[in-house]
């Protein structure tokens, strides 16, 4: 009876987390160069148009690659402003968030029509890894997945690896940290923090093309739903490294999961609740949390 | 083709007295109490941008005081509507302020944060204790007449809450222009560090305090949509206004008198988009980009005249 209820709990709550993970990451690797990037639900949104558009020329390989260029596109535009013009980091990331949300209801909408009939796609089918996939409970959550969720498990220890161990990933912690000590050192804190914003806006779109070619299979305005700002929060609560990041993001879609979980057991709580938990939870972490020790020492500057 | 969407653009807003008196300046309101929210707290060096969500609180609080005192005579109903937004508003900033003050959260995070509580909690007491009573549709009862608040204009949608921003901006330029608290709350915004060190301000008070009066102005337009233009409460109630003030209070380089000037710009923009969709079928989301595109434009163009300036101070050096 437990194992009916838990293991579609655990299959959604990585299912839901895989997204998010990948939103997290970019903005990690955006964070440790010293920048904030409030741009990256503007990122999403855009990667699940992309997607969507480049899925319906040429299947959902395509539309990965359509979601992340969307993705590193729009986000181009964040850094051309914060690294170039070097403006406030905030409020241009909040601009380009809700440019990335109204140029996609357009352009959706100039697309498709508004009459709500757009284009549905089928989603890319679950993969079970053989023998993996058998272990009991944790077994069918974890290896019972699409693909880019086992891209995921490649990218978390690789990021890890990359960030502690090669002269890029130094480079980066660098700029993040004092990047006129960076500057001084031989390192050009533009040229990274150019790198770093491009990957975190690619991240962004393969989160908005997860959604759209995994899981829902079409766009809806907004459809991004703010999982670039629990992103930004998710980095906060996995203190800025991959694995961290990783566990945090699972937490949270395990609270996204919950719902799941309730109604199954007919518990009749109001759905809203369970809206609103995943906020209340990492507000009630970062609380607890206190001060930011481990955050770049450069971050926002 | 251009010319018939900027035509119906312009109809919408300025096109005749309706459109000015019941549209442009009606839509202007709220941006007008959450513009000067936004720019009192930018002006500290609080990044607020849960106003979306103070709004709401706001209308829900003025919703459930409006239903609570019923048929109470409007000259009750009507200041206790704008005090509880105003206080539901002030809390709700205040869960940001006190995470910053005692834990040092990030006020981004968090205001953005509780942004999407906000909504959760709209959305649930449409649905719950301020449903209308047939249960059907997530909204609430339509508020009492006497809670109405009251228009300014024969004939015309303008009301009360008009009235309040305007006073509001006046009493906040005044504040920050003329006051010694005023005074305080600039260099707090200014550099937290000198304020503290050489001006013996007490930078953490300040900006906690800064916090609140933000939170209530937004929260006062939260009551002010219920009392004003919806009079009930459902989950529409705001399409994005805390959002967009972060574009009005900018363009107006964070002065409460330009606020009003930049509100009104921006309600007419949203009045013209309405029609715009109704009648040349151009989406109105595209308000939304050209409200990005203003943040960006202002941005850059501070940058460039920060640079000319700094030029022109080079060359005078150089030339001494």
């Amino acid at each position: 009876m437990m194992e009916l209820l838990l293991v579609p709990f655990m299959e959604a709550a990585v299912r839901t987390a895989t997204p998010l993970a990948f939103a997290a990451l970019g903005e990690l690797v955006a964070e440790r160069s010293g920048v904030i990037n409030l741009g990256l639900e503007g990122a999403i949104i855009a990667g699940c148009l992309g997607a969507l558009v480049a899925a319906g020329l040429g299947g959902p390989l395509l539309g990965f690659v359509g979601g992340l260029a969307a993705g590193a596109g729009i986000t181009a535009v964040f850094a051309y402003f914060v690294i170039s013009l070097r403006t406030d980091q905030i409020l241009a990331g909040t601009a380009v968030t809700m440019l990335g949300l109204g140029l996609t209801g357009a352009i959706y909408r100039g697309l498709y029509g508004s009459g709500g009939a757009g284009l549905v796609l089928s989603t890319i089918a679950p993969i079970a890894i053989p023998g993996l996939s058998a272990i009991p409970l944790v077994g069918p959550a974890l290896f019972r997945q699409t693909v880019p969720t086992y891209a995921l498990y490649l990218m978390v220890p690789l990021i890890a690896w990359w960030l502690r161990n090669t002269h890029a990933g130094l480079a980066l912690r660098a700029t993040g940290e004092h990047h006129e000590a960076a500057e001084a050192a031989g390192i050009a804190p533009r040229r990274v923090r150019w790198g770093a914003l491009l990957f975190a806006g690619a991240l962004g779109g393969l989160c908005g093309a997860t959604l759209v070619l995994a899981q829902v299979g079409t766009f809806s305005e907004g459809m991004s739903a703010g999982r670039g700002f629990i992103a930004i929060a998710i980095v906060v609560l996995g203190r800025w490294s991959a694995f961290g990041t990783a566990l945090a993001a699972l937490g949270f879609g395990a609270a996204f999961a919950l719902q799941y979980l309730f109604q199954a057991l007919g518990w009749s709580l109001p759905y809203q609740l369970f809206i609103a938990l995943p906020y209340v939870l990492t507000l009630a972490l970062l609380a607890l949390l206190r001060g930011r020790a481990t955050a770049p020492a450069g971050l926002g500057s | 083709m251009l010319m018939d969407v900027l035509a119906a653009l312009w109809d919408g807003a300025f096109g005749s007295a309706a459109a000015f008196w019941s549209a442009t300046l009606v839509r202007a309101t709220p941006l007008m109490l959450v513009g000067l929210a936004v720019a009192v707290a930018f002006r500290a060096g609080v990044v607020n941008i849960g106003a979306e969500g103070q709004l709401v609180l706001g209308a829900i609080a003025a919703t459930a005081v409006a239903q609570w005192l019923g048929a109470a005579p409007g000259i009750i109903t009507i200041p206790a509507m704008a005090l509880g937004g105003m206080a539901a508003g002030a809390a709700w900033a205040g869960i940001a302020a006190w995470l910053r003050r005692r834990s040092g959260v990030l006020e981004v995070i968090s205001t953005l944060l509780l942004n999407f509580i906000a909504l959760a909690l709209l959305s649930w007491v449409v649905r719950g204790p301020l449903q209308e009573p047939t249960g059907i549709y997530p909204q609430s009862s339509t508020i009492a007449a006497g809670a109405h608040w009251p228009f300014l204009l024969e004939g015309q949608r303008l009301h009360l809450g008009f009235a309040f921003g305007l006073s509001l901006a006046a009493a906040s330029w005044y504040w920050l222009a003329h006051t010694a608290s005023g005074f305080r709350v600039r260099v707090a915004g200014a550099g937290a560090r000198a304020a503290a060190s050489a001006g013996g301000v007490d930078v953490a008070r300040t900006t906690f305090g800064v916090f609140l009066i933000s939170g209530a102005c937004a929260g006062l337009a939260g009551a002010s949509e219920v009392g004003g233009v919806t009079w009930a409460l459902y989950e529409g109630i705001s399409p994005g206004y805390g959002y967009t003030a972060i574009a009005v209070a900018l363009l107006a380089r964070l002065d409460p008198r330009w606020v009003v000037v930049s509100a009104i710009f921006f309600g007419a923009l949203e009045a013209g988009a309405a029609a715009m969709q109704r009648d040349a079928g151009v989406p109105a989301v595209l308000v939304q980009v050209f409200v990005a595109l203003v943040i960006l434009g202002v941005l850059a163009g501070t940058q460039l005249r920060d640079w000319r300036r700094e030029q022109r101070l080079v060359a005078r050096a150089e030339a001494a």
